[in-house]
């Protein structure tokens, strides 16, 4: 399968970046510079993923499925209901199945 | 009765409740794998190595979108960076050497994190961890079997409403996110969506993803971020923003 490579070099990159952590010296927390930057970065690529993922279409275009983004809405209420987050993934899943059930 | 005392230990009860609930999360997992063409094997791969949730779904993600491959692992690495800063934190604590550390960076991730820090001395915090990582992973490696090898048996899994899984999971690790940092932030996650979805079109898949993570540059402007630090440091130690996560 020609997946397994990427497969494997990813999986490896990824533990090297968390062993990185363990062995770096303490003082780079210290750097509020890269701190900054290191809390960043997940929230702009989370943001983006979200955005992506939630207007999947066919091939490279965009798409509203009304299914898919109840159940977005969902999650995102079982969030300012601050539920646990089992509950936040499953209420995604119902709803968006439970709309597409009735026709959306 | 060892084990019953050892059982009632807030420290090994937090890491069994959370490593429980996030473990289940890989029957998403896994039937998001498969359906994107990976086979049950190379799910559960990724699950027991890559080993970290949001990194893998970036990843099939990309798969699924028949994008370029390179942009996928590029993207998957980069949201695994935060890793690289929970390890900084977590040495700090465990203060495991040689062969210990070397095993226990493989289970550096959101969730071993947050369990691990709010314990209040050394030896528990040694013991929240050693659970929630054997306990999460082995439930995240199981559960993405079982949810891989349900997929291959169904034929259609838009009916189960999955596709909303993957938003719904990047959500709850952002969701916390924002609400610690404030105005910032939200101007981050907004260009960030939006750079992403502006370039959807025009770009293979992965690709605007990780060109949205140049508006994490924005943190770098504004004040000295000393300055804020030290403000922060007054209500919030800025160092301990990141880690509640999405669980």
């Amino acid at each position: 399968m020609t997946l397994w490579p990427v497969l494997i070099a990813t999986a490896v990159g990824c533990y090297l970046l968390k062993y990185a952590g363990m062995a770096a010296p303490r003082r780079l927390l210290d750097n509020p510079w890269l701190r900054r930057f290191a809390i960043a970065v997940p929230v702009a690529l989370l943001a983006a993923l979200i955005a992506v993922e939630a207007l999947r279409g066919q091939g490279q275009a965009l798409a509203w499925d009304t299914a898919r983004m109840a159940g977005v809405g969902a999650a995102v209420l079982a969030l300012i209901l601050r539920a646990p987050f089992l509950v936040v993934v499953v209420a995604a899943a119902v709803v968006t199945a439970g709309s597409r059930a009735l026709g959306f | 009765m060892k084990i019953l005392s050892l059982l009632r230990s807030p420290a090994v009860r937090d890491g069994l409740g959370i490593g429980v609930a996030v473990g289940v999360a890989g029957l998403a997992f896994g039937t998001a794998a498969v359906a994107a063409g990976l086979s049950p094997a190379q799910a559960v791969f990724l699950s027991a190595f890559m080993f970290t949730g949001a990194s893998q779904f970036a990843l099939i993600g990309v798969i699924a979108g028949g994008g370029s491959l390179v942009a996928g692992a590029l993207g998957a690495l980069l949201l695994g960076a935060r890793n690289t800063l929970y390890g900084l934190r977590l040495t700090d604590v465990l203060q495991w050497r040689g062969m210990r550390r070397v095993a226990a960076a493989h289970g550096v991730i959101d969730e071993t994190t947050a369990v691990t820090l709010a314990q209040p001395d050394r030896v528990s915090a040694r013991t929240a961890f050693v659970t929630t990582y054997v306990v999460l992973g082995s439930f995240w490696a199981a559960t993405t079997l079982m949810g891989a090898l349900a997929t291959e048996r169904v034929n259609d899994i838009s009916a189960f409403g999955l596709d909303a899984v993957g938003p719904a999971i990047f959500l709850g690790l952002l969701w916390p996110r924002l609400r610690d940092e404030g105005g910032r932030t939200r101007l981050i996650a907004l260009l960030g969506a939006g750079v992403a979805l502006a370039t959807t079109p025009f770009l293979p898949p992965g690709v605007p993803v990780l060109l949205a993570a140049s508006a994490a540059l924005i943190a770098l402007l504004g004040p000295d971020p000393k300055t804020i630090a030290s403000d922060a440091n007054e209500k919030d130690p800025s160092m301990d923003r990141n880690e509640e996560v999405g669980s």
